[in-house]
């Protein structure tokens, strides 16, 4: 099935994309990511322009994470206090990366850039998560949970002035903390193209001290937000936004991800947490990798 | 295939030579089959006037088509270039000659990057600029380029990957400049974008030429040349050229079109599609 992308300019198999969106979707059904970290390095290496790639990934994230958004509003699991504050830091990160994005094209370095990001977070995180599953799947004594509860945020956190009580998150932290949180993801939106979730989630659990049980909730509001958001700068500045190719990422993950929600209810959570932060760790040094290596392509071509 | 299909020996040649059988010929609408039906007239026709004077060689072109439309189920196409050098004296050349077909696309102005690894990491090194490269090049011949021309020819008439003109504005010097002229072309060459086709132009019978150029799905829009040059003993002896538009249709047109002049709108329907589609699985799933 041959698809023509109109603002990519080139033709591509639209099966291989819409299950490329399937499979993203899954995984964003399961754990609450929006998947962008994965679709948008595959589509680069499928050969669609990566500002392109970036862009309709975002637009993808978006549908992705609407549904799982009111699955987890009707089990009270947003915070919609917090939510606001994040997504009112992203609102600065996206306009932040924007900038960020226009410059790094303009000096010539946006793709290693992306890429470092992508090997430093993703491999820090998929490490992070990677020993956390690993101890948990240890034979499990009843101290994992008291162990949860003995993480409160961290001390940088409760250094910060004006805290204010966030119930549904059972944390009193300062905003700045999650706004700081909503900016840094918010830029990484709009210059990799995730949705952040991969980082979020940890974030909110280790880092705020978040109650688990409103984090996915709250990451994937935020991600919805961001992500609608930065298809909308990429339609302003970059015009790169390509409905077609978001349309049929869209058809993959939207119904992956209900797939993917069914899998989280019967599957073990530490074995699904072993199997991201797997796949996590595997694009991380993939990536890095790549950058050691010499690049199939030497030169590359900026319109001027 | 077009040459099985030509109207002749089509009763109007078999009776004979004049301007009788060439103008009826001419009256036929100007379809390419009809282009060729009056080449071959005209051919025939004059072999009775020869006295004609030392005139150019006159190259007649065609094209399967003069436009390329790009839209769903475009996945590249293949072009028919197709044509023949008219003697002035009315037969077919007493010497081989040769053709080479040129097909170049819109030229843009260009920043070339190149990688160096730099503390173990490839990143962007070097750059230079272009003010002229080709967003597409095809050319093919029928006997290879160096043995047909010249180095001199070949790059006054741009015959062949390396004589195509870039305009390097760069004040990098000129080794440096040739390298990063090689890597430009390499790409491009692998992307499918520039083509080189030594000996892929048939010639029949020293008179009709033709030959298919493959054009990729990813070619950019706008007006693209077809130049066909005759070459004899090192000179090119006759040119001509066609035009054709690749360009955008329908729903791709509209899309692309709106993404750049309405963003507002074209960001919040991409949104709003994705809402939908998000919200729409969310409900059926639930049902089923």
């Amino acid at each position: 099935m041959d698809v023509y992308l109109p603002i990519a300019n080139l033709s591509v198999n639209g099966l291989f994309i819409v299950m490329l969106g399937f499979g993203t979707g899954i995984l964003s059904g399961i754990f609450g990511v929006g998947g962008g970290f994965l679709t948008t390095p595959l589509l680069i290496f499928y050969g669609i322009p990566p500002t392109v790639a970036a862009a309709s990934a975002a637009t993808q994230v978006t549908g992705a994470s609407v549904s799982g958004v009111f699955g987890h509003m009707r089990n009270k699991g947003v915070d919609f206090q917090i939510g606001a504050v994040m997504v009112g830091g992203g609102l600065c990160g996206a306009l932040i990366g924007a900038g960020l994005f226009s410059l790094l094209q303009a000096i010539g370095q946006i793709d290693v850039v992306i890429n470092l990001l992508y090997v430093l977070l993703l491999g820090t995180i998929g490490w992070l998560m990677m020993r956390e599953a690993l101890a948990e799947l240890k034979p499990a004594r009843f101290g994992s949970k008291k162990r949860a509860a003995k993480r409160r945020h961290h001390p940088m956190i409760a250094a910060l002035p004006y805290r204010m009580r966030f119930y549904a998150s059972g944390i009193y932290v300062s905003p700045l903390a999650p706004a700081l949180l909503g900016l840094v993801v918010g830029i990484l939106t709009m210059l990799m193209g995730v949705g952040g979730g991969f980082m979020m989630v940890p974030a909110m659990l280790y880092i705020l001290g978040m109650s688990a049980r409103v984090v996915v909730g709250t990451s994937l509001f935020n991600i919805l937000f961001i992500t609608m958001l930065v298809t909308m700068v990429h339609s302003f500045t970059t015009h790169a936004v390509d409905i077609v190719l978001a349309g049929l990422l869209l058809v993959g993950s939207v119904t992956g991800a209900q797939y993917g929600t069914r899998i989280a209810q019967v599957a073990k959570p530490e074995v699904l947490r072993l199997i991201l932060a797997s796949i996590v760790l595997a694009i991380a040094l993939r990536m890095a990798y790549g950058l050691t290596i010499r690049p199939d392509e030497v030169y590359s071509v900026v319109p001027l | 295939m077009i040459w099985s299909s030509l109207p002749f020996p089509s009763p109007g040649l078999r009776s004979g030579c004049g301007a009788a059988a060439s103008g009826r010929l001419a009256l036929r609408p100007f379809g390419p089959l009809a282009w060729l039906a009056l080449i071959v007239g005209l051919l025939l026709g004059l072999c009775g006037t020869a006295h004609a004077q030392g005139r150019d060689p006159i190259l007649v072109v065609g094209a399967s088509q003069t436009d390329i439309v790009l839209r769903q189920g475009f996945t590249g196409t293949e072009l028919l270039l197709y044509g023949a050098l008219l003697d002035p004296r009315g037969r077919r050349a007493d010497e081989d000659y040769d053709i080479v077909v040129v097909l170049k696309g819109p030229t843009e102005p260009i920043t070339l990057r190149e990688k160096e690894q730099i503390a173990g990491i490839w990143v962007n090194a070097a750059s230079t600029d272009y003010r002229s490269v080709p967003s597409f090049y095809a050319m093919a011949s029928s006997s290879p380029v160096s043995e047909i021309v010249d180095p001199r020819t070949a790059a006054i008439y741009e015959f062949g990957l390396d004589y195509i003109q870039l305009s390097p504005t760069g004040t990098i010097d000129t080794e440096e400049q040739a390298r990063f002229s090689a890597g430009l072309v390499d790409l491009r060459q692998r992307q499918g974008l520039y083509n080189q086709f030594d000996g892929a132009v048939d010639l029949d019978e020293g008179v009709l030429y033709s030959v298919r150029l493959p054009v990729p799905s990813n070619v950019r829009p706008g007006e693209y040349t077809a130049e066909t040059f005759a070459v004899l003993r090192g000179r090119v002896i006759a040119s001509n050229s066609r035009q054709l538009v690749v360009h955008k249709e329908g729903v791709e047109l509209a899309i692309a079109n709106r993404s750049q002049d309405n963003s507002f709108l074209y960001g919040l329907f991409a949104i709003s599609m994705s809402l939908f589609m998000g919200w729409a699985a969310g409900r059926l799933f639930a049902i089923v």
